[in-house]
């Protein structure tokens, strides 16, 4: 017979290390020849920017000085910045009254504080206050011509403290004319929902710009002759009624996640449209939609910039008017790193904050 | 109407006045009417509202003394435009200064689109590559660009960048046609000549043909199974070929109208200018970095489950992505990138703090200055932009319909 030989099958090559540094580098970085080449590739494009980029930054930047002229080393021209770090923040206030911004930021920070960090009591009291109480107070502390403080007029207003403002003013007034517009938009009463559906789409559909335009163009022709508004009032309206639109929307989102049960129950407990809607369902409503109101502020803060076009100097205006100042000339790179680099901070900030609520928000259901 | 409480007023109550009182307070009550009174006096209050600044505006324009009407359409501008897509000058009339800034606006947000989806897809299918070098990368360009004002972005190209360029004299030049300098980027014009329109004609009616067979080819696929054997050849044939043909043929001949420097500027050939330049730069990498964003989440809509099931039914992975993953994330990806779309729109009205010629510097700019028709010149820009956004809003509805998820 024929002798069969038997043989081992030749051992399977052991699997590749699926931990460790080797395996991660394998996994994620020089994945195949094509991956391997373009990390190379990315890796000497680093190589040949960043540190000439770290360099020119801070290693031989100059930090303090009182004009070009003190920036005669070859990297960046701080000095600009710091020279005039209290225009850029304050704009035009007068300097010895200094301390009432200084105490409107500092409100400002403990209550974005108190509402952002979890374990805080007395939230919705603080809420509140932030949504009503706040705006006001803020608004006398800084023009004053009340109580003994001396009257700051809001042309002399800018900076940083500007931006802020706008920004405050435009989310917390547009809170309560989105939410009555989303209310319209969702009505059962053709005329009501046709007449909010219109002032939505409208402005959503024109860009700020020409709000604006309107606002310190057409805003004055409308009133009455002996009516004269403020610049800055100008601006605000037009902010307000455009940032209505998008927070409708938003709100509306929410509106229409709550199920239809919801609205059946409140009315079959005998509750009238508006103590079921402020009891019931814009309770839920509201919390679905924080993360798309922080987004619509983000989008609102960047929008603030262009204010710049009707007269008001903003954060950027300021240090756009800077760059223009003989003594200063050449630091475009400089004021345009800082003003971005401001604006950053802010809105990662936020985009953070909604994502964290994003987060907590899907583990509830 | 036979409410409880009505019926208790009624009891206590006498006299004419407590009478009439009883009967609104019951047609108040009445769920079939009460939406009609508070629908009326809604209307009532707009109509009021209306009249009133209606009021103020023909007072205050009378004491200004500015006219009103749209007569000043087709008075003579006198002013010039940086950059016109039609003939322009200062003779002629308002009316053609919106057309030359409609298109303008136009021009600059097509070029936007365009170069915005092309490095959005990329910035976004790189954050979700396996080389994390990459996907850090991207993700560092898509928080920074999208957390930085879009007129801050402009201004830095426009007076950062863009201005620290050279003289033209000191041009950086790529051979004798393309040019770099303070004043633009200029490169050469393709002239027409005779015999070159049949040309054009002969691609458009050869990209039809393409598209008739691949219609064909994939019908015939979807009911047999098997497509036209080498449509994609075939297609490919037709495309270069047809043109190809028509050229020898007609003879046609193209030469290029190349950029000259005569004096302090480049003369001849095309230019982009700085302001477009600039805006062209910013609008396409802020877009661009929410675009991105738009196109990861649609591509991780895509349930792991449905690549694992086209694996398993044995399609390669290029299948996998272009019959299977894309479909499904075009369907999230769409709404929204058109939103995207829409803004870029209405954000490539920045132009007008730096200058660019679009319909909001030019019109609501220079001719509002001008005229001081302040009502008719804004009305008229803000329908311009609310037409696009309803138009492509309405577009949009009509395409979601046609592709949102036949449920069971």
């Amino acid at each position: 017979m024929i002798e069969q030989e038997l043989k081992m099958i030749p051992a399977r090559e052991p699997p590749k290390m699926a931990v460790g540094t080797i395996a991660w580098l394998r996994g994620n970085l020089f994945t195949g020849p094509l991956g391997t080449a373009a990390i190379l590739l990315i890796i000497y494009g680093l190589i040949l920017t960043v540190p000439p980029l770290v360099q020119w930054l801070f290693l031989d930047a100059t930090w303090f000085g009182a004009s070009s002229e003190a920036c005669d080393r070859e990297g960046a021209c701080w000095a600009f910045i710091t020279a005039r770090l209290d225009q850029f923040i304050y704009g035009f206030y007068p300097s010895e009254e200094y301390w009432r911004p200084n105490l409107f930021f500092a409100q400002l920070a403990v209550l974005v504080g108190w509402l952002s960090i979890k374990s805080t009591p007395w939230k919705k009291w603080v809420l509140g206050y932030s949504l009503v109480i706040m705006p006001v107070v803020s608004w006398f502390l800084l023009y004053g011509d009340i109580f003994g403080l001396a009257k700051v007029d809001t042309h002399q207003w800018g900076g940083l403290m500007l931006t802020l403002l706008l920004a405050l003013c435009g989310m917390i007034a547009s809170l309560p004319f989105g939410v009555l517009l989303a209310l319209g938009r969702r009505s059962d009463m053709p005329v009501i929902r046709s007449l909010c559906t219109a002032y939505i789409e409208l402005w959503r559909g024109v860009p700020l710009i020409t709000v604006l335009f309107m606002a310190s163009v057409m805003l004055p022709l409308f009133m009455p002759v002996e009516v004269s508004f403020d610049k800055l009032l100008r601006a605000m309206i037009g902010i307000i009624m455009f940032q209505s639109a998008y927070m409708a929307e938003v709100v509306r989102g929410g509106l229409q996640a709550i199920p239809k049960g919801q609205f059946e129950a409140f009315d079959s407990l005998g509750l009238s449209y508006w103590q079921g809607m402020i009891m019931i369902v814009l309770p839920q409503a509201m919390r679905l939609v924080i993360p798309g109101v922080v987004n619509t502020f983000i989008a609102l803060f960047k929008d603030t910039s262009l204010v710049l076009v009707i007269g008001l100097f903003d954060l950027l205006a300021i240090i756009q008017a800077g760059l223009n100042d003989p003594k200063w000339l050449g630091n475009s790179i400089e004021g345009y790193l800082f003003a971005g680099f401001v604006f950053w901070i802010f809105c990662f900030g936020m985009s953070k904050y909604s994502q964290r609520l994003e987060q907590q928000l899907h583990q509830g259901h | 109407m036979s409410d409880p409480e009505g019926a208790s007023i009624n009891n206590t109550s006498s006299g004419p006045v407590n009478r009439l009182l009883n009967s609104i307070l019951l047609l108040w009550r009445d769920a079939s009417i009460r939406p009609l009174i508070m629908q009326a006096v809604v209307v009532l209050l707009v109509v009021a509202m209306g009249a009133w600044v209606i009021n103020n505006t023909m007072n205050n324009l009378e004491t200004r003394g500015i006219s009103t009407g749209f007569d000043f359409l087709s008075q003579e501008a006198g002013f010039g435009i940086l950059q016109s897509l039609v003939e322009y000058d200062e003779s002629h009339s308002y009316g053609r200064t919106f057309t030359v800034g409609i298109l303008n606006t136009l021009l600059v947000s097509v070029l936007g689109i365009f170069f915005a989806t092309v490095l959005g897809f990329l910035m976004g299918v790189a954050r979700l590559s396996p080389n994390w070098l990459l996907a850090r990368l991207s993700s560092v360009f898509i928080e920074t660009f999208r957390n930085i004002p879009l007129l801050l972005q402009i201004f830095f190209w426009y007076f950062a960048v863009l201005a620290a360029l050279p003289h033209p004299r000191q041009s950086y030049a790529l051979g004798d046609a393309l040019f770099l300098n303070l004043r633009g980027f200029f490169f050469p014009k393709p002239v027409m000549e005779q015999g070159l329109s049949a040309v054009f004609i002969s691609c458009l009616v050869a990209v039809g043909l393409a598209l008739f067979l691949r219609y064909k080819h994939r019908k015939q696929r979807v009911e047999t199974g098997k497509g036209i054997s080498g449509a994609p050849y075939l297609m490919a044939a037709l495309i270069v070929g047809i043109p190809a043909i028509t050229w020898w043929l007609s003879g046609a001949t193209m030469t290029f109208d190349m950029p000259e420097l005569k004096g302090f500027n480049f003369r001849g050939g095309l230019s982009i200018i700085p302001e477009l330049g600039a805006l062209l730069l910013a609008l396409t990498i802020y877009t661009a970095a929410f675009i991105a964003e738009v196109v990861r989440a649609g591509i991780e809509s895509v349930q792991k489950g449905q690549k694992e099931a086209a694996a398993s039914l044995g399609l390669k992975p290029g299948k996998t992505l272009s019959l299977v993953v894309i479909p499904q994330a075009m369907k999230v990806i769409v709404p929204p990138l058109t939103n995207q779309y829409l803004n870029l729109a209405k954000n490539s009205s920045l132009a007008t703090a730096i200058g660019y010629p679009d319909l909001v510097n030019v019109f609501a700019g220079t001719t509002l200055n001008q005229t001081g028709q302040a009502v008719e010149v804004i009305a008229m820009t803000m329908a311009v932009y609310l037409t696009i956004s309803l138009s492509v809003s309405l577009l949009m509805n009509i395409y979601n319909k046609r592709v949102a998820l036949i449920e069971r």
